[in-house]
């Protein structure tokens, strides 16, 4: 069984109490408590804050371009179904630069996580507002303030059937890794957006804020309600709800592949014997 | 040719009982469909040739001795109890005219109707019949071509896209993902189609940065891939050809052109992005671009390409144009001897003995060992687009980041140039005129080349195998240009990139030009009218 030694990475590039330390720690002890080796996930992930995080763990790794996490983890998948395929990204990585490839992995619903560490700021390029800023948000690079409306990834993915929507938060890494153990061991494409007080460039969605507003959905929940679902997606401000929102159960974009039902893609050998009869066809 | 539905179409055949390697403008039979066909190509038909039409459905009768009125419609009505089958008739018609017997058009009819029943294909083969008799009756001077009699022999007849669809199957391809764009669509459709029957995984992407990072995605676990697009969809796909390039990911990437720039002439050819593809990328790493001259060539360097990507671990093109990719060719065989196919993945066995492994360690060849993620035992794969060290790990480091880009670029460039083939030379060895090509331009250039080598000392150089230009030790090919005469240089583009290309990397200058820039393939005519004009 794997400890969370073996997934001991390079120690983090992050300021110091940022919300990203929970996460990490909380990523290896939900691999270590689903009997996960290393040798066994992907970390796919591309660029910002959270970007780095699979430098600080060990297991495969893709940290590929910002934004493009998603077409290369679904791809990986195709490739390779035996592995555990874990998307990492942040708001602005995921859903600015990779917007449309968040809606489409949605719609194609590859058996993948993907985690979204939403801390509402840029903050590897130093404090710009990010799609899930607060309308009026004030930044170096917003002179009037924010002037879009923040984006609500949950009620997009409600919206769209996603196969798992949950959401958690930093500072509650109990709660946290249950999720993120039940994201993974769900079959099908799940989302699990994460809380993430970013302590540099935030300095009004900070541990305490979130506290004061986060509460868990009630045990007796329906996730497999989707107009109940969305409107608790739509709870923000005053009172924030935490916890699997929505679920539905779908075939997975590997399992409606029937070229790779049997074997997974990379391990079918070739061999010239099994085209050359391809030839013919154009006599 | 337009392959867009909706609108003017048309389609080009030339036959012979030599080998045709280029489309000419004035053709012997001109078979009308509609009245548009008529106004646009009269002037294209020989003086002494046929424009086959039916004046009934046109609604317009035309005099003079070309015109030979069918009744297409009619006919159909009265034979297949369908006008529709009035296509039928008019390809019966041509065949009536060129007494060229009935026997293929009815293997055809059988086949393409297959899925609708005998009825159908009874009717069509009675159309096709029908349409043969009316026209051999009434053909005035079906003697002229005096076709001989065909030696039964068959040929593969396959098109430049279809080629290189090919060509990927047989090299062991087995993930696609594009987004649709003339002309490379082609290549989708292929491998689509053959996806069941080999184990293909095939992804029509959202956009093509999405299909280049798929592509990159499924490289990177163990899986031979490869993307295509026309220059549009390929300026997307630039970051990620770069992404490739710092991760060392193999990736094929098929590049077919269309006049640009932006929306450009959809349908049309053009060979407008040479520079685009050998400059594209921010920052600097290794590529190898190919430009076939037929669809046999479009084989066999997809084949090369998927070799080379994998050996070294770089993005490869090929890069063609509409004009090959949509012209359908024939060939005796393709060789699948001269196929290679090196799986230079490793995997757990490979990895026996190894403490560590480390996805970008250092060697004399700067080509790391490349392991499957999850096939590899308890190695790690770690891929990144940071600048990293040998495990993949992001460094900042001015030491690490040399050695990296001696790895990565400076070790493999001088090996990857021994890997590329010397020009092809066609016609007389000392010549006194060269006609330099590259790419689609093959066939039009040889024909040239064949019409004036009766009374002058004229060769071809062709360029498929363009970035990185071959070495000169084995066959000095700058030299071979200085000491002819007259050498001109000849692209379907506005620019002369090509010649651009050879100056910058071997100083050797061009003085003679013929650019083609209006959308269209060069034919026979227009290009020798062009080399006339510089003799």
């Amino acid at each position: 069984m794997p400890t969370s030694e073996d997934y001991e990475g390079q120690v983090p590039a992050w300021c110091p109490g940022c919300g990203n330390f929970q996460i990490l720690s909380t990523i290896k002890q939900a691999l270590v408590e689903l009997g996960i080796e290393p040798w066994e996930v992907l970390l796919v992930s591309g660029i910002g804050q959270a970007g780095k995080l699979p430098h600080y763990i060990k297991c495969h790794t893709f940290n590929g371009l910002h934004g493009r996490t998603l077409p290369v983890a679904t791809a990986a998948k195709l490739a390779n179904h035996s592995l555990h395929v874990i998307a990492v990204a942040g708001d602005g990585d995921c859903y600015a630069e990779g917007g449309n490839h968040f809606l489409h992995a949605i719609r194609r619903s590859p058996n993948i996580s993907l985690f979204v560490h939403n801390n509402q700021i840029y903050g590897l390029t130093k404090g710009q507002a990010s799609p899930t800023s607060a309308k009026g948000t004030h930044t170096p690079a917003q002179p009037f303030g924010y002037l879009a409306h923040p984006f609500n990834p949950l009620s997009l993915a409600i919206s769209q059937e996603c196969s798992f929507v949950a959401r958690g938060f930093a500072g509650d890494q109990e709660h946290l890794k249950e999720l993120m153990k039940a994201a993974i061991t769900h079959r099908g494409f799940s989302l699990l957006d994460i809380l993430q007080p970013c302590v540099t460039f935030n300095k009004i969605n900070t541990f305490k804020w979130y506290r004061e507003r986060v509460y868990k959905l009630d045990d007796d929940y329906d996730p497999y309600n989707q107009i109940k679902a969305f409107e608790k997606a739509l709870e923000w401000e005053d009172k924030i709800p935490n916890g699997i929102f929505y679920k539905k159960d779908k075939e997975t974009l590997e399992e409606m592949v029937p070229t790779i039902h049997e074997t997974p893609l990379v391990r079918k050998k070739f061999s010239f014997e099994d085209v050359k009869h391809e030839i013919e066809k154009f006599y | 040719m337009s392959r867009i539905r909706g609108g003017h179409n048309f389609y080009q055949v030339r036959f012979s009982d030599r080998k045709v390697l280029a489309s000419k403008e004035i053709v012997d039979i001109l078979l009308a469909l509609d009245l548009n066909t008529i106004e646009i190509h009269k002037n294209s038909v020989k003086e002494e040739g046929f424009i086959l039409y039916d004046s009934e459905s046109m609604k317009k009768k035309f005099e003079g001795a070309q015109f030979i009125d069918i009744p297409f419609r009619k006919i159909a009505f009265d034979v297949g109890k369908n006008s529709v089958m009035a296509n039928t008739v008019a390809t019966g018609s041509v065949l009536g005219l060129l007494d060229l017997g009935l026997d293929v058009l009815n293997d055809i009819l059988k086949m393409t109707f297959r899925g609708k029943g005998e009825e159908i294909i009874e009717k069509n083969i009675a159309c096709a019949e029908a349409g043969y008799n009316y026209a051999h009756s009434n053909c005035p001077r079906c003697e002229a071509f005096g076709i001989p009699e065909p030696d039964g022999k068959k040929l593969l007849l396959i098109d430049g896209v279809q080629a290189i669809g090919m060509g990927a199957l047989v090299s062991g391809c087995k993930f696609y993902s594009a987004y649709p764009m003339s002309p490379s669509t082609g290549i989708l459709n292929y491998l689509a189609s053959r996806a069941e029957e080999y184990g293909l995984v095939i992804e029509q992407a959202e956009d093509e940065i999405s299909a280049i990072n798929m592509t990159i995605g499924a490289s990177f676990a163990g899986v031979r891939a490869m993307t295509g697009s026309s220059g549009g969809g390929f300026a997307l796909m630039v970051e990620g050809l770069s992404l490739a390039g710092i991760t060392e990911t193999p990736l094929v990437v098929a590049e077919m052109q269309r006049p640009g720039p932006a929306t450009g002439l959809p349908t049309r050819t053009e060979q407008g992005d040479l520079l685009f593809v050998l400059y594209a990328g921010h920052g600097e790493f290794p590529r190898v671009i190919f430009e076939p001259g037929t669809p046999e060539q479009a084989f066999y360097l997809t084949n090369k390409a998927f070799e080379l990507s994998e050996k070294y671990q770089i993005p490869v093109f090929i890069q063609s144009d509409q004009y090959l990719g949509e012209s359908e060719w024939t060939f005796e065989n393709f060789d699948f001897e001269r196929l290679v196919y090196n799986d230079y993945r490793v995997r757990e066995k490979d990895l026996e003995g190894v403490e560590e492994y480390k996805r970008y360690k250092y060697s004399d060849t700067g080509v790391s060992p490349l392991a499957v993620p999850g096939e590899a035992g308890k190695h790690l794969v770690v891929a990144d687009s940071d600048e990293h060290d040998e495990e993949g790990h992001i460094i900042e480091d001015s030491e690490t980041r040399i050695k990296m880009v001696q790895k990565r670029l400076l070790k493999k460039l001088p090996l990857i140039k021994k890997e590329i083939e010397a020009p092809l030379l066609y016609g007389d060895p000392s010549p006194e005129i060269v006609l330099v090509g590259h790419g689609s331009t093959y066939g039009v250039i040889k024909e040239i080349v064949d019409i004036y080598s009766k009374d002058r000392k004229i060769a071809m150089m062709h360029f498929s195998q363009i970035y990185p230009l071959p070495e000169q030790d084995g066959f000095d090919y700058i030299e071979f240009l200085k000491n002819a005469g007259l050498v001109i240089s000849i692209e379907n583009n506005a620019s002369g990139q090509f010649a651009k290309f050879i100056r910058a990397e071997t100083g050797f200058e061009f003085t003679h030009q013929i650019l083609k820039y209006d959308g269209r393939p060069f034919t026979i005519e227009n290009l020798k009218e062009e080399v006339d004009a510089y003799l």
